[in-house]
């Protein structure tokens, strides 16, 4: 563990490998050329991020070309759907997506509603789950957009976008968006062969920096940009990019692309006796899916009936323990979870849902002693 | 190319253009060139037999090894396939293996049955019925149809084993690498020189190539672009030694000369004099260019005989009759288009004259080289200053240590 503290968010966040820190430390220091410039020192800065861009699409099994860095997974999503979205609405607006996705996904599609698009939220069942049947039947002539993600980042529920990839291309002009910021790394996603036109991708999840980030796009698929300017990322994120952070990510991600297989095993270990240990808690009520192949090892999510997800936050916290309510990016407000209440439940359990996420640094004997802590603040909260 | 768990590859090598004592020799160039391309994967065997090569892939990943074998020259086709022995319940069962592991469950199917081991007991057609009247009672819902059959389900029975397969990817053809000898070719940077270069590969041609650069007044990226197009020509063979040769020099000097528009005639001139040399020097038999004809001024008859006569050895010219178009897919096939589309200045379009011309006079141009006398000493130098790196599919770089 980190510092010996108790970190259970790494959902919210990752620290970054320290490797990925050094590299990072090391450009800043030697590559502070623009990549733009025509000199050698543009020069080396432009090789370099060349070279992530190849890094990361061989771990993504896709050609450098449709890599585009972005600010992080934020930014992606609104390149992505705003982008697509404003190109195509020549062609239709009928847009769809679900009540459960991260904000930068669901405000976007607020805002397009606002801006005359008709927007279908497919339903979302109990365990957290959408069903592609329902994706494919909500299907228009006019439709021009899907946008699934691949795991609920809140509930770590994963989403059948395979199976929904597969579909669509029978529907060669709707475009596929997924938001893919909480699986990367840890569940394996090929967007060339899964159909997927679009996908966004976040550094700082997996143990790489924040402010960078990933959207990939399937080549021929034309966006409109949402930032102007000076033509980088093949125009659709403009600006100075930012060659340290670039190369930090690709390492990262190749990283976690090397130890993927043997990190997820570690974690659903952790995952399974955490589980376990909770479902004897009294008056816990864990959420998602029974069938563990469901879940994303990494996230074990419960409701505590009656306790507000802040004031158990802040309780854990007091003894020691890191972990989440809701998302990180929606905690600050007094809402009910949107993801709890699109899966049906009702508006006080959707208030005192709590996230557990869990990383390969922990270990068994951490699983325990965090499933008892939960129950001891549980039964401390309850009484009062 | 579906990913399945197929432990081997049979590779046809070219059986119908290999013929007499070479064909052994070829049969061997294309083994080893397989066993340098998949170095990589150190559990892979390799089995040569009569015209074939099975490769076993003992659990290293057939999707990345097919690849490369798509990629290697002197292969006709090849299959993953499954072997079992010469048994007709073997045989049944294999079959039936492999027709419910295909991803899209088929409607239709037929049997194809070759029986090169004539002591086996049943022959072709009856094998046909044993085999597959035998899938069509475990598979519900598959009927036969012997003209358009979603998948043909092919059955070779050969001495020692039975080979059990649905799919026959081509090959790229051509001849094994390095069998026909070492040429030398000029990369430019353009869509056309790269695709040269891989027609002088497929024809079974070691390849070395020349680029002349004009730093410092180009970029260094110009000649990143060249050594990232050797790189992918490089996928196609062993190894590609890449000569790049300073030019700015000659190619002032020559413009101080005077004659704009015989400055193009009189720097391919200077070129081929200086690949001829190289060439030389590394046992290159030939000069392969990307010339097409009428492409460009330097590409008219009239010029390319004016230009010819400074080569001191055969100038072969692969793309001659070919059109831009023909020549643009080529290059996106080989993969060399996006890199040679990236928009750097190179040598030959520094100095461009407005009206280059198409047809030069020869005797002018003599004169012209007469005066610049210090031209053969410029050559020499450049010769001298030329930088030689070999390159392979994907070269290590200093920054590698970042990722």
């Amino acid at each position: 563990m980190i510092d010996s503290e108790h970190y259970y968010d790494f959902s919210a966040s990752t620290p970054p490998y320290k490797e990925v820190i050094d590299v990072v430390s090391d450009l800043m220091n030697n590559y502070y050329g623009n990549p733009s410039s025509l000199h050698r020192k543009g020069f080396e800065a432009e090789k370099l991020m060349k070279q992530a861009r190849e890094v990361v699409a061989t771990c993504l099994h896709t050609e450098a070309s449709h890599i585009i860095f972005t600010s992080g997974g934020t930014e992606s999503n609104n390149i992505a759907i705003m982008g697509c979205a404003r190109q195509f609405a020549s062609r239709g607006k009928h847009l769809i997506t679900s009540r459960m996705e991260h904000s930068s996904v669901y405000e976007c599609f607020q805002q397009l509603e606002r801006e005359g698009f008709e927007v279908t939220y497919v339903p979302v069942d109990r365990t957290g789950s959408i069903r592609s049947e329902d994706v494919i039947q909500a299907i228009r002539n006019d439709t021009i957009l899907v946008s699934i993600m691949q795991v609920s980042n809140e509930t770590g529920r994963i989403q059948p976008v395979e199976a929904i990839g597969h579909e669509l291309t029978r529907h060669p002009r709707i475009i596929f968006h997924v938001d893919a910021v909480q699986g990367a790394g840890k569940l394996p996603i090929y967007p060339d062969k899964a159909g997927i036109d679009l996908l966004s991708l976040s550094a700082h999840k997996f143990y790489g920096p924040k402010g960078i980030g990933i959207l990939y796009r399937r080549p021929g698929i034309r966006l409109k940009p949402i930032l102007l300017g000076g033509g980088q990322e093949f125009g659709l994120r403009p600006g100075t990019e930012n060659v340290p952070l670039i190369v930090g990510m690709a390492k990262a991600l190749r990283m976690g692309t090397d130890k993927l297989v043997a990190n997820r095993q570690h974690v659903a270990h952790l995952r399974q006796s955490l589980v376990e240990q909770l479902k004897l808690v009294d008056g816990l009520i864990l959420t998602g899916s029974e069938d563990e192949e469901d879940m994303l090892p990494h996230i074990v999510h419960f409701c505590l009936p009656g306790i507000k997800s802040e004031v158990f936050v802040h309780a854990m916290e007091s003894a020691g323990l890191y972990v989440s309510a809701q998302s990180a990016c929606a905690s600050g407000e007094d809402l009910p979870s949107r993801t709890l209440m699109a899966m049906g439940y009702e508006q006080t359990l959707a208030k005192s849902g709590i996230r557990i996420s869990l990383a390969p640094v922990h270990s068994l004997e951490n699983m325990q002693y965090l499933a008892e802590s939960v129950a001891r603040t549980w039964r401390r909260l309850k009484l009062q | 190319m579906e990913e399945i768990n197929n432990p081997i590859i049979m590779v046809r090598m070219g059986e119908q253009t290999l013929k007499g004592r070479n064909r052994h020799r070829f049969e061997r160039a294309v083994l080893e060139h397989l066993q340098w391309r998949l170095e990589r994967f150190p559990h892979v065997q390799f089995e040569a037999s009569y015209g074939r090569l099975y490769i076993h892939l003992n659990g290293e990943s057939y999707i990345d090894i097919a690849e490369r074998i798509s990629r290697t020259f002197g292969i006709f086709s090849f299959s993953p396939v499954n072997r079992c022995e010469l048994s007709l319940e073997a045989i049944r069962e294999t079959a039936l293996r492999l027709m419910k592991s295909l991803k899209d469950k088929p409607t239709t199917f037929k049997v194809s049955v070759r029986r090169v081991n004539k002591d086996f007991l049943h022959d072709s057609q009856s094998m046909n019925n044993l085999v597959g009247g035998y899938i069509l009672q475990a598979i519900a819902g598959l009927e036969v149809d012997v003209h358009t059959p979603a998948v043909e389900l092919r059955i070779e029975i050969r001495e020692q084993h039975a080979y059990i397969f649905c799919e026959i990817i081509p090959g790229l053809g051509g001849y094994p690498s390095g069998t026909n000898g070492k040429a030398i070719v000029m990369l430019s940077g353009g869509i056309d020189s790269p695709v040269a270069g891989w027609l002088a590969l497929k024809q079974g041609l070691e390849l070395e190539a020349i680029h002349f650069h004009s730093f410092p007044y180009t970029s260094e990226r110009a000649q990143q672009k060249v050594i990232e197009l050797a790189e992918q020509l490089s996928c196609y063979s062993r190894s590609i030694v890449l000569h790049m040769v300073p030019f700015a020099d000659i190619q002032t000097g020559l413009k101080e000369l005077g004659n704009e528009t015989l400055l193009i005639t009189l720097m391919r001139r200077a070129m081929l004099r200086i690949t001829t040399e190289l060439g030389r020097q590394r046992a290159c038999k030939a000069i392969i260019t990307g010339d097409s004809l009428g492409q460009v001024a330097s590409q008219t008859l009239p010029s390319m005989s004016v230009i010819e006569q400074a080569a001191g050895m055969p100038i072969l010219r692969p793309l001659i009759m070919m059109d831009k178009q023909e020549i643009v897919s080529k290059a996106r096939m080989i993969g060399t288009f996006p890199v040679s589309i990236q928009p750097y200045e190179d040598c030959c379009t520094l100095f461009v004259p407005k009206s280059p011309s198409t047809n030069p006079n020869p005797s002018v141009i003599n004169r012209l080289e007469q005066r610049a006398a210090w031209l053969q000493g410029t050559m020499d130098e450049a010769i001298r200053n030329t930088v030689t790196v070999t390159i392979t599919e994907r070269m290590a770089r200093e920054t590698d240590s970042y990722f």
